[in-house]
């Protein structure tokens, strides 16, 4: 840490805590123990603000605030665990499982799924809104790897691991709204990419089952994520 | 204490969540100190009864007789419980709902039978469009999650219920 870096203080659920100027909500609530859920933040990669788990509230701001884009200030009330944040997750948790197809008891990833893990902790155990069921397809043609639109929670983690670490920008995304859907080079099959590398680091920052090594059957697809923090701190020495 | 009235079934469910039911293994004895079972494939009774405290009900809600028997017990019911995924999210009989009906009759009945040439519409229910979870057909009061939920957790929260409080379970149980 240079000399010149300013300090800010602020209070997180009411404890107060010292942040580096720059430094989000997220990650000063992280580096102090303090939990706050999230699926498309991951250590490593640039902040996507998406998935709106981390929303939280700043006392003064009548509008929540996703807590991985937002910076910290000098004397910020930051409040995470609130009833009104507690419900608002678990109807966004609803909205995922009814937006694609979930069937955890059979899918690749059960057992180790941060969406399933996420449900399971904030008590989400039943979704209320209608079921969507969209028709959707599993890119198999990969010699190495499987996508499955049905499992995918539109994180961007994949999208961005493969660009931001890896190089590749292989992944990409189309369309707006509930069509939005991850490709692979032009919109190809991925088995035809000519720029995918084969590394296999979005199937592994991947939280749901969406990507998984082949031939890896029901509950079978644990992912390893060590790599990455380390990958980016030596890239950032690189630059 | 009084004991409690307990009624158990499956619509759409391969009857997993019972053979769970039925690992709580000698901890039933407790159980039925507590229950007298009215209704369930274990005794044979074939009428639902006119009012029991408890119904543990797997599966999904998938045909015209299901339909019926949902709102049926519903009615009958002081606490309706959702007793595995099936029940809590369609699970797996949920996953012909992205296609139509007819698709899924013709790949059940022609195309994976060479030798067969009709779809059956007498004798056997008729296919609702989709299969629903219980309570997007009628309230439900608890959620027992998991395919099957353990016997643990089944045991653990009868066992609340007899002693009289709501079973608290967040945390505990998750899809799956
Ligand atoms: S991706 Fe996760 S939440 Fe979705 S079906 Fe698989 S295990 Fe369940
Ligand atoms: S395997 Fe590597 S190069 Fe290929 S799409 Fe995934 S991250 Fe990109
Ligand atoms: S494929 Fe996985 S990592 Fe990529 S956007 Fe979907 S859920 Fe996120």
């Amino acid at each position: 840490m240079s000399a010149s870096v300013k300090i800010k203080t602020l209070t997180i659920d009411d404890r107060h805590v010292g942040a580096r100027e720059n430094q989000t909500i997220l990650e000063v609530a992280r580096e102090n123990g303090i939990e706050i859920p999230s699926l498309c933040y991951i250590d490593g990669l640039s902040a996507h603000g998406g998935c709106r788990l981390c929303l939280v509230e700043v006392t003064g701001i009548p509008q929540l605030l996703p807590a991985c884009m937002t910076v910290v200030e000098e004397r910020m009330e930051v409040s995470t665990q609130s009833e009104r944040l507690r419900k608002l997750r678990k109807n966004i948790l609803e909205l995922y499982f009814s937006e694609r197809n979930h069937v955890c008891s059979v899918c690749v990833s059960n057992g180790n799924c941060e969406l399933q893990d996420m449900a399971g902790e904030t008590g989400m155990d039943h979704v209320h809104f209608p079921y969507l069921y969209p028709d959707l397809g599993v890119d198999i043609t990969h010699e190495r790897f499987a996508m499955d639109d049905n499992r995918c929670i539109m994180c961007t983690r994949c999208v961005r691991v493969c660009d931001e670490i890896e190089g590749a920008h292989t992944l990409d995304i189309k369309d707006r709204g509930i069509e939005t859907r991850i490709i692979t080079d032009l919109d190809q099959n991925w088995g035809d990419s000519e720029t995918c590398t084969l590394c296999g680091k979005c199937v592994h920052v991947c939280p749901t089952g969406a990507l998984f090594e082949k031939g890896k059957s029901v509950g079978e697809m644990s992912k390893r994520r060590q790599f990455l923090p380390y990958l980016a701190l030596m890239r950032e020495e690189k630059r | 204490m009084k004991k409690k009235s307990l009624a158990t079934l499956w619509l759409d469910g391969c009857s997993g969540c019972h053979m769970s039911l039925i690992d709580i293994d000698d901890r039933i004895v407790q159980l039925s100190e507590s229950f007298d079972i009215l209704y369930s494939p274990l005794v044979d009774v074939k009428e639902f009864p006119e009012h029991v405290d408890v119904t543990l009900l797997e599966g999904a809600v998938s045909t015209d007789e299901d339909l019926e028997m949902v709102k049926k017990i519903r009615r009958q019911t002081g606490m309706l419980i959702s007793f595995g995924d099936c029940a809590v999210t369609g699970n797996v009989p949920a996953m012909r709902n992205k296609f139509e009906l007819e698709q899924v009759l013709n790949r059940g009945y022609i195309e994976m039978s060479p030798d067969n040439e009709i779809i059956p519409d007498q004798y056997v229910p008729k296919l609702l469009d989709k299969a629903y979870p219980v309570h997007h057909i009628v309230h439900v009061d608890l959620f027992l999650q998991g395919c099957p939920p353990s016997a643990d957790l089944i045991f653990d929260a009868l066992s609340e219920i007899a002693a009289g409080r709501t079973p608290v379970l967040s945390g505990r149980t998750r899809f799956g």
